[in-house]
């Protein structure tokens, strides 16, 4: 049954692609994909919860555990929300004619960091992230406007070199093995994990700082955050809330892992730290600049640096209650930035323009989805009874329990700076005075109005109530990732 | 380790090898034209090749015959010519703004050498391994990473930018060929991954290129702000 689960999962977009590829029919590509996606969210949804103990697959290449499975859900809720949308959201962006072209590269993308999730070996995990970005960069550039080109060049550029750094760590980290085990082993992430305790600290601290860098650069991490807002406001809709609310979690998946080897080897406070310090950075960064943000697609980027930097804290704060926290909140955040793309996307196309000064009076053009996205805004901020007050409450709670108590209170301030901020920009935009353009009346179709519906009460339900099954899950994780310690 | 026993003779050609790829990486910090950038590139890729192939023999790891033949390949062959291509193309022969003149960046990387050599005895002290090899391996690896890193930063023309990435990406993988020569499976994929960043590169520039014909500078792209 795992198995099955596990193959379909890592198949199904494989499929998509080739389908798409082979057929170059733009409405079979779009039915093929969002079936896909579907098949692999069926799947998918059932991993984190029935397995116990890690499985392997692949000589030892692939495994399955709660971690990666979770991670996977995550990416698999965000690809079928993104799929559904992009039925409608596409026709009305590209022509035909590029459309097989582009789904193809959509379940492409969606299939390498599902991959990425279930990678052993901590090389192959570098080759898994690095395809990421490669798979992806075509998607942000897809509109070929002068901005997307741009925005896929500084993207591959500085994603690239920042993950350069990131395998120099996994070559220390693998000398530092092999001076233990031998010249040549499988570096897999339990060998890493058994090794660390034994390894030279000055190399692992070395070691780790550089994969926290290189991987923090994917995750955009402030202050290696730079691509990030342009990747995620020049590609196209879908493609923005995939690389918010799935590719970031999945590299965030590589630093995880990377502290629970730390953790295990016990070498102080220094990777921990580390972690808070760049949390912190981001979620002042994402505070600044979401304050005087004046593109909307730009606004839901830097919320999600602020997001990533919560994650940061969340896990860098450590102990149950803050891991469980942060993997709630990849949850909620999955959920609820892809319904405030979703509504961006739509905003966009029914006013022409990606300018906040432009877009008036929402609620007029839009009473029904207008609404949905106002209070996908008000969530996204952290406010009670949605999803991501219970995970970001959780975080504080495991921040001022823990030795970082500075943290916890900074990231408190900047998160009700953020709250004004954000919800002044959206105030605006739905009660502000009648701008001089009219809008284009750009016709909407259901497809890109459901999955914010799909998205939402998800989260509504994932605020009022904390599941026990999920709650079961994060502490198995979270006792598998502090094994060592505890 | 293999570095820890290793003989007089071949040491030396290793120290050889690695310096002269050090330097290389310097001739492309100094120049101003694309093609030198290029050349040097291109003789550093052989000269890793011949030290994978020399690691091969000297360590009997038979499977890095085959890496050296990729790397020659990919690294020495194709992607000089796919450079060469763009660059008549583009009709760019050198850097025009410079940030920093040719000589400046020369001592900024002759900073680099002394910090990553610092940085190196402290790191091969700690772990107790002395040997001049480890020590050059290592200050070699970050050498070139921060002189790579100084290239995409000084440099704007696209194709300075791709040839920083892969002088970043050649540091470590000279580095891994000596320290780590039994990581296989991992050095291999690495090869031919790079060449795919490579092509997705070019893909993206000459896209960017179909919509803004002219200029390939990275002073141009400053449309995304704030």
């Amino acid at each position: 049954m795992i198995t099955l689960c596990f193959t379909v999962v890592l198949i199904a977009p494989l499929i998509a692609v080739a389908g798409a590829l082979l057929i170059c029919r733009p409405r079979f590509a779009e039915y093929l994909n969002l079936l896909a996606s579907i098949v692999v969210f069926l799947a998918a949804a059932s991993l984190p919860f029935i397995v116990h103990t890690p499985l392997f697959f692949w000589h030892n290449y692939l495994f399955l555990d709660a971690l990666g499975g979770w991670v996977a859900l995550c990416t698999a809720v965000v690809y079928l929300l993104a799929s559904v949308y992009a039925v409608g959201y596409m026709r009305l962006l590209a022509s035909d004619k590029h459309l097989p072209g582009f789904y193809a590269l959509f379940a492409g993308f969606a299939w390498t960091m599902l991959l990425a999730a279930f990678v052993n070996n901590i090389g192959v995990f570098w080759i898994a992230i690095e395809l990421t970005t490669l798979v992806s960069t075509f998607l942000v550039g897809f509109e070929r406007a002068a901005e997307s080109i741009e925005a896929a060049w500084k993207y591959i550029i500085v994603v690239s070199a920042g993950i350069t750094l990131a395998l120099l760590g996994t070559v220390l980290l693998y000398w530092g093995g092999s001076l233990i085990l031998g010249p040549s082993y499988d570096m897999t992430w339990q060998t890493l994990r058994d090794v660390a305790p034994h390894m030279n600290p000055v190399l692992l601290k070395l070691g780790f700082l550089l994969v926290l860098v290189g991987y923090g650069t994917k995750v955009g991490l402030a202050p290696m955050h730079t691509w990030l807002p342009d990747a995620h406001s020049e590609g196209p809709a879908p493609v923005s809330a995939m690389l918010s609310g799935a590719l970031l979690n999945t590299a965030m998946l590589g630093i995880v892992r990377f502290l629970a080897v730390t953790d295990a080897a016990g070498i102080g406070w220094l990777p921990r730290t580390a972690l808070v310090v760049l949390g912190i950075l981001s979620v002042l960064i994402g505070a600044l600049f979401i304050v005087r943000q004046e593109g909307v697609k730009r606004l839901m980027a830097y919320s999600s640096v602020e997001h990533m930097g919560i994650l940061a804290l969340g896990f860098g704060f450590g102990g149950v209650l803050g891991i469980a926290g942060a993997l709630y909140h990849m949850l909620n955040h999955s959920l609820n930035k892809s319904l405030m793309f979703f509504g961006a996307g739509n905003v966009m196309r029914r006013y022409g323009t990606k300018e906040m000064l432009a877009i008036r009076r929402v609620l007029h053009e839009f009473p029904v989805s207008g609404l949905l996205w106002l209070a996908g805004a008000v969530a996204i901020t952290g406010a009670p009874p949605f999803g991501l007050f219970l995970s970001e409450f959780s975080i504080l709670r495991a921040g001022f329990s823990g030795p970082n108590l500075w943290a916890a209170i900074v990231m408190l301030v900047l998160l009700i700076v953020i709250f004004i901020g954000f919800l002044r920009h959206f105030g605006a935009m739905y009660f502000g005075r009648q701008p001089e353009s009219a809008p284009k009346g750009t016709i909407i179709s259901a497809w890109c109005v459901l999955p914010m519906w799909l998205a939402l009460i998800p989260l509504l339900v994932l605020g009022l109530w904390w599941p026990d099954g999920l709650m079961q899950i994060f502490m198995n994780i979270a006792h598998g990732l502090m094994g060592g310690t505890s | 380790m293999l570095a820890a026993h290793l003989d007089p003779l071949a040491a030396s050609i290793f120290s050889l090898i690695t310096i002269a790829s050090m330097l290389l990486s310097f001739v492309m910090l100094g120049s101003r034209w694309l093609k030198d950038y290029m050349y040097a590139f291109g003789i550093q890729s052989w000269l890793i090749a011949l030290l994978s192939a020399l690691v091969g023999y000297y360590g009997h790891y038979p499977e890095l015959y085959l890496i050296a033949i990729l790397t020659v390949l990919f690294r020495g062959l194709l992607l000089p010519y796919l450079v060469l291509r763009i660059l008549r193309r583009l009709h760019v022969g050198r850097e025009l703004h410079l940030v920093l003149q040719p000589s400046t960046s020369l001592i900024v990387g002759a900073i680099c050498v002394i910090f990553s050599l610092v940085l190196a005895f402290r790191i091969s002290t700690a772990i107790g391994f002395p040997e001049n090899i480890v020590v050059l391996a290592l200050t070699v690896m970050f050498t070139m990473k921060l002189v790579g890193f100084l290239i995409l930063s000084i440099r704007h023309e696209a194709v300075s930018h791709i040839l920083g990435l892969m002088l970043l990406e050649n540091g470590i993988f000279l580095g891994s060929q000596i320290l780590i020569p039994g990581m296989p499976i991992l050095i291999e994929l690495v090869v031919l991954f790079d060449l795919l960043v490579a092509v997705a590169c070019f893909g993206v520039l000459i896209r960017y290129l179909m919509a803004r014909v002219g200029s390939t500078s990275s002073l141009e792209l400053k449309r995304l702000i704030g």
